[in-house]
């Protein structure tokens, strides 16, 4: 396993099929009346947010706490940084505190890999979003969530996606999680197919593993799970497109074209969900809708990755085993 | 002034010879020439050229003398073998008055390492609205006849067709920064494969082609010559050579780092590769060093930008833009065009020396290497392998792409007016 978690793309099959499965160990830890383990007690665990995202920080925030790690919450509001402290003061002024671990979220497309790569710091580094560039985990936990649907639950241990035909659909432009999805899934066997307007694809799509098609409706009945990326309605003032009733009607997820899905097919959003822009209320609180055990299940891949990352080579299990039986 | 005798170095690439140099100007060349009394420098192997000339240079005095002063400048142009710098304009003051263009020449020559010519804004304070008193420029002690608005485009199309027309009056050139801003907001490297998997905004091609294709156009129209910064697309260069068939008096430059790098290199968002314009592709580099080598790209120039660490010890977004160059072009124009065969060290010398001196009119600067010319003089090794390292600059500033890579040649002695700036690779 890599020392630290910057992009999906670094990620080979047999790494990500691990971290899969690991999850599935850590989210059997979920379902016990003790939701702990006492992996990471004792280690040390920032999550440094430059960016403001409740949603991700809360979640990584359970899983090193599941995992028994002393955990601080450095948010850049109201700190140095908005005094004009340098990324590398602030790193190295946490490591100094003895970090070993740092979950960071910035706004800057590769501000991690700066982080990981400068010297700057020896802490591990895991990417929680940065910029237009990545987020691994929340690719992680979509994988998670499809090999549970699709192959499912017991039978998906081990399992890569092959063969699944994975749509993801809207602002692919400036979107992270579109980047992790398409490089995971394609390590993972998956045929990826992104849909949005022209102006939302990014110069340059050629090279991905995957293919883009500007039509939803041609797309729907050939995907077993369709991802709703959320689109900002600022968009719409740059000219991406022309207003948000248009870009609903073309590229919004309504009730009719989910019923051109195949039956067993899942609609995902990373949320936070724009209803009545990509997606209907009548979609998102349908059954075929994964949105909230997305959130489930992001607790347990950033359970899984820390443990990865830090715990070493036991196994997260005879751990917990060895802690029950005292 | 004592006399100086080169021995055997192979002027502009040539045969070995002979230059003797007394006080200001080179007596004579020749083969066999007595030394007299003249100090000798053996030069066998060496290459002799002009003194090199760069139409752009960033000395940043007045206002960033953190990063770069005229003195540090200018120190570090003779270590890289020039004997004339035209220092852009985007000081702070910037330089769009007769005052600040005549405080940067005057600085120059004080300190007395490399002529310094500064180049005047275009219009008042970058702002591209209105223009700046180009002709109080011009008539300033300084002499300016270059104008550019560096760093920021001239994209208003009219005070763009003004300003080419207005400088007709006493000879001067409009040196265009082409960078379409509205293609161009939120831009971080080129537009294109590497962009699209970095999620960096990209910077189009297109945001220069379309301002140069305007801007030869104008300049056809209203009968002015033209000069583009810093040109790095291939289809840039197919513009350049159109206008060029068609007549139209525009003269191009390239910098040694779109001659050598391309966006690959931010695959490790190391902000030392942040440049603008950004690396390209290597099929732009190719084109480059083609247009370079057939002359539709006249010039090399350094767009020497020096900043201070902690502009570029951070997260790229945050990173400024710009590299220095003074110290290490000559190696790697060497290194891209001389070793690959695409160029002579007499392309070399009209590219680096002889040509920029005639786009900005530096007097004295890019003449011949002979009897009666000003000695104005640059020594090579062409044999020296050595890897780059910063610390050993002259600059004030380290930001160089090249740190730890091997690059060919060196410079040993640097000549202005008969005076050794550099003398066996030491600033005199």
């Amino acid at each position: 396993m890599m020392r630290h978690l910057i992009s999906a793309a670094d990620l080979t099959r047999d790494d990500a099929v691990l971290i899969l499965d690991t999850a599935e160990e850590m989210a059997r830890v979920a379902d016990r009346p003790i939701k702990k383990l006492p992996t990471l007690r004792g280690r040390t665990v920032v999550n440094l947010f430059f960016e403001d995202s409740t949603r991700t920080r809360i979640s990584f925030e359970a899983a090193e706490k599941r995992l028994s790690a002393d955990v601080i919450n450095f948010s850049a509001k109201g700190s140095s940084v908005s005094k004009g402290e340098s990324l590398k003061d602030t790193a190295q002024t946490l490591e100094a505190m003895g970090v070993d671990a740092v979950v960071i979220r910035h706004g800057a497309s590769g501000a991690p890999y700066r982080l990981a790569t400068s010297g700057w710091i020896d802490a591990a580094v895991i990417n929680a979003g940065d910029g237009t560039h990545q987020h691994p985990t929340q690719a992680l936990l979509d994988a998670f969530t499809m090999r549970r649907r699709l192959v499912g639950r017991d039978a998906g241990l081990g399992q890569d996606l092959a063969g699944k035909r994975i749509t993801i659909v809207g602002d692919v432009l400036h979107s992270r999680v579109a980047r992790s999805n398409v490089d995971l899934l394609h390590t993972l066997g998956a045929e990826v197919t992104l849909v949005a307007p022209p102006t939302l694809v990014p110069v340059g799509v050629g090279n991905w593993p995957c293919e883009v098609s500007y039509d939803l409706d041609s797309t729907l009945p050939k995907s077993d799970a369709v991802m709703m990326l959320r689109v900002q309605r600022e968009r719409m003032n740059a000219a991406f497109f022309p207003t948000e009733r248009e870009y609903s009607r073309r590229y919004g997820l309504d009730g009719d074209r989910m019923a051109k899905m195949p039956e067993h097919a899942i609609v995902m959003h990373p949320g936070p969900m724009v209803r009545g822009m990509e997606i209907t209320a009548e979609v998102a609180d349908s059954g075929r809708c994964t949105v909230v055990e997305q959130v489930a299940n992001g607790v347990s891949i950033r359970m899984a990755v820390l443990y990865l990352l830090l715990g070493g080579n036991e196994s997260a299990v005879s751990q917990t085993r060895t802690e029950e039986s005292k | 002034m004592s006399k100086i005798l080169i021995r055997g170095a192979k002027v502009l690439g040539g045969e070995a010879q002979d230059v003797l140099i007394d006080g200001e100007t080179i007596e004579a060349v020749g083969t066999g020439l007595s030394a007299g009394g003249a100090t000798v420098i053996e030069a066998e192997g060496r290459i002799l050229l002009p003194g090199l000339v760069d139409l752009h240079t960033h000395l940043r005095e007045p206002g960033r003398e953190d990063s770069e002063t005229v003195l540090t400048g200018t120190r570090a142009a003779a270590g890289g073998g020039y004997t004339a710098v035209f220092a852009m304009a985007n000081t702070f003051p910037v330089a769009d008055t007769a005052g600040v263009v005549e405080q940067v020449y005057r600085l120059g020559q004080e300190h007395g390492y490399c002529d310094v010519q500064p180049i005047g804004a275009v219009t008042v304070g970058l702002e591209g609205r209105k223009l700046a008193e180009l002709g109080a420029m011009h008539e300033s002690a300084a002499g300016v006849t270059v104008f550019s608005d560096d760093g920021k485009c001239v994209d208003d199309a009219v005070i763009m067709r003004r300003a080419l027309e207005y400088v007709k009056a006493f000879g001067g050139v409009v040196a265009q920064h082409a960078q379409e801003p509205r293609l161009t907001e939120g831009a971080q490297m080129n537009e294109g494969v590497v962009s699209a998997e970095l999620g960096l905004g990209g910077w189009p091609a297109v945001a220069e082609e379309s301002i140069i294709a305007r801007d030869v156009l104008l300049a056809e129209h209203v009968g002015s010559r033209v000069h583009i910064c810093h040109l790095s697309t291939a289809g840039s260069v197919e513009i350049v050579r159109w206008a060029k068939s068609r007549g139209i008096d525009v003269t191009a430059e390239v910098t040694p780092h779109h001659l050598l790098l391309t966006d690959e290199l931010v695959r490790s968002y190391n902000p030392v590769y942040k440049v603008n314009p950004p690396l390209r592709t290597e099929r732009d580099v190719m084109a480059l060093r083609e247009a370079l080598a057939d002359g539709t790209i006249d010039i090399v120039a350094t767009d020497h930008a020096p900043h201070p660490h902690e502009d570029k010890d951070c997260e790229w977004a945050a990173a400024a833009m710009g590299m220095v160059g003074l110290e290490t072009a000559l190696s790697v124009v060497q290194h891209t065009m001389v070793e690959t065969g695409l160029l002579d060290w007499a392309g070399v010398a009209d590219r680096m020396s002889f040509a920029p001196a005639r786009i900005g009119r530096a007097t004295g600067h890019g003449r011949p290497v002979s009897a009666g010319e000003p000695a104005n003089l640059t020594l090579v090794d062409p044999a020296y392998r050595g890897a780059v390292d910063p610390a050993g600059f002259a600059s004030r500033s380290r930001n160089t792409p090249y740190e730890g890579r091997e690059l060919p040649g060196r410079v040993t002695h640097t000549f202005l007016r008969g005076r050794a700036t550099l003398m066996d690779g030491k600033l005199a």
